[in-house]
């Protein structure tokens, strides 16, 4: 039986304190990430070789942080759409990081600079002579999807925004219609959000090889964004509770709940990865199995291979082992540790992804991709804890915060 | 003596869910161990304040369900290239990704056996027969009231003593229940 009902809360609890090291984060953040940026183009400019590269390292950063806060967006739509009440106190950080997607928007715009060295293999003029490539051009072509990735940044910036603002205006007005708002629009939302995921997997990383495809493509992808937020969320949350009071409203019960959701997600992803791999495997048809053929066989695939065997271990065996036990969830420390390692793990995978594609000498992870994480993450990470030092650490007056509070796992 | 040894133990019936928990928590601290709390609906917390140690069958389950993924594995490596090896779609004798589907689910089946029958084991189920049923009063535990039951085969146990004990901590109504 829990002993937090009814209890009033104190403001003073939910907002970060003002010598909380993730106030300084914002502005350390995000001047670390402008410089990363600035002097990655520096650096790379002049030199046609690097500037492609750059993109490149670019475009896998890119990948990788927008897969955190599409992942965040989801969890808020779920939350909102199952009517879930055990999440009510974590539900917050996820809603800042899904906020931070209009700056996805406009990280958006290096890419359509980058259009001739990522996507050269259906933009360059062979490929106006590849019957292959011909017959999907109603689709491919650059003006579409140029327009297409317009509408997938806005829809996910415009729904970022809106639950975010929504939420944090129930703060101050307590109206429980938002949360009736919120969770109406959220069936839509689902919906739009799936078919958006799923082609913008299918645009920014699939088309780079327009020859193959495969209509799991958008799972895969998706797969590891919802993985990848547990792992964010629970990392957030112990940053958090460590030092404030917070942890009188998120207790060893929602780290655990999150930690199982780690674990459950991790192993969709290697359901699907799987799946993947093995419909291809057993078709044995050359066209499919190219994918993996230059990640494992050849010249080519020999320099990709440790990433897809250390893939395999590091993204399910080592997970599936430490994370099975209650007790580890159920440890602070070590939940974190196996975030750590997801978070680490899920670049490796989109790494994995887009880089085989490349045929380069500078084709290997370098100064441009530690410049473009630090870059990205800290403008990320900066902004979204600028967010989280704004409002409150918790939807406060959410009808469900109590019931959120008094969780257990029996 | 020999009443002693026909008696199973004392029931005591509590009125509602927090008089029985925080009776629980009491009868926890008296160092007994034989005992039981039952209750028309989960109790939040409860195990708590029974003591009760975490459950064994996550062992069990996890040892059947990797017996039961070496088993899948090893019994389509054995048919495959030792009893009967035979060419299939041009695949090697041994191909692990065709195995996989029969490994994973043989892994779920043994673990789920291992979670429903391990269950069962532990709670010593199916039991054909159980003394506290003699008792009328306890046909109100799927109703509205709340009991703790302890075992004459305590080393604590003393049928008067317990019995008194049971009554201070707020029970409406306590009864000696035979074998």
């Amino acid at each position: 039986m829990s002993s937090n009902h009814a209890k009033a809360i104190n403001p003073s609890d939910i907002t970060l304190p003002q010598t909380h090291w993730l106030r300084k984060l914002p502005t350390l953040a995000i001047v670390v990430g402008v410089v990363a940026l600035v002097a990655a183009l520096a650096m790379a400019m002049g030199s046609h070789e690097k500037v492609e590269a750059l993109q490149w390292s670019f475009h896998t950063s890119y990948m990788y942080f927008l897969s955190m806060g599409l992942g965040c967006l989801f969890f808020v739509l779920v939350q909102f759409a199952t009517r879930a009440g055990w999440s009510v106190v974590v539900r917050r950080f996820a809603e800042t990081y899904a906020a931070t997607l209009p700056l996805f928007a406009v990280l958006f715009v290096p890419m359509l600079f980058g259009f001739h060295s990522l996507f050269h293999h259906w933009t360059s003029p062979e490929a106006k002579e590849d019957p292959v490539i011909q017959a999907k051009a109603a689709f491919l072509n650059e003006s579409f999807f140029t327009v297409r990735g317009i509408v997938y940044v806005v829809l996910w910036s415009v729904l970022g925004l809106y639950y975010y603002r929504n939420s944090t205006r129930q703060d101050e007005t307590g109206d429980k219609g938002l949360t009736f708002k919120m969770q109406k629009s959220s069936y839509p939302s689902i919906a739009l959000f799936a078919l958006s995921v799923t082609f913008c997997a299918f645009d920014w990383i699939m088309s780079i090889n327009p020859h193959w495809s495969t209509t799991m493509f958008g799972v895969y992808y998706f797969a590891g964004c919802i993985m990848v937020v547990y792992a964010l969320m629970l990392l957030t949350t112990l940053s958090v509770r460590g030092s404030t009071k917070m942890s009188n409203f998120i207790t060893i019960e929602h780290i655990h709940d999150l930690g199982k959701l780690l674990f459950g997600f991790n192993v969709f992803w290697t359901y699907i990865a799987f799946s993947q791999y093995f419909l291809i495997w057993y078709g044995n048809i050359p066209e499919e199995t190219e994918f993996y053929a230059m990640r494992t066989l050849g010249e080519h695939g020999e320099h990709w291979f440790p990433l897809s065997i250390a893939l395999m271990i590091g993204h399910f065996v080592v997970p599936f082992f430490f994370l099975m036990s209650r007790h580890i969830k159920r440890k602070p420390l070590l939940v974190g540790l196996g975030a750590t390692w997801m978070l680490i793990i899920h670049y490796m995978d989109i790494h994995w992804l887009i880089r085989p594609n490349w045929q380069s000498e500078l084709n290997h992870f370098g100064l441009f991709d530690m410049l473009t994480l630090l870059g990205i993450g800290g403008l990320f990470f900066g902004i979204a804890s600028l967010l989280l030092g704004r409002k409150s650490l918790l939807p406060q007056k959410d009808p469900r915060l109590t019931e959120s509070m008094a969780f257990e796992n029996m | 003596m020999s009443q002693k040894q026909n008696l199973y133990g004392v029931l005591a019936e509590f009125p509602t869910a927090a008089a029985v928990y925080q009776a629980c928590e009491k009868v926890r601290d008296k160092g007994f161990k034989n005992w039981d709390a039952h209750t028309p609906f989960p109790v939040h917390g409860l195990e708590k304040a029974m003591g009760l140690k975490a459950s064994k069958v996550p062992w069990i389950v996890l040892v059947m369900g990797l017996s039961g993924a070496t088993g899948g594995m090893g019994l389509q490596w054995w048919i495959n290239t030792q009893a009967y090896p035979l060419v299939i779609s041009g695949k090697p004798f041994f191909s692990w990704q065709a195995f996989m589907p029969v490994t994973f689910e043989l892994g779920v089946l043994l673990g789920s056996f291992g979670a429903v029958f391990g269950m069962l084991f532990i709670n010593r189920l199916p039991m054909w027969y159980h003394s506290l049923f003699r008792s009328q009063r306890f046909e109100k535990v799927t109703d509205d009231k709340f009991f703790i039951s302890i075992e004459a085969i305590d080393p604590k146990f003393d049928a008067t003593a317990t019995s008194k004990m049971l009554t201070e901590l707020g029970a409406t109504h306590v009864e000696l229940v035979e074998q």
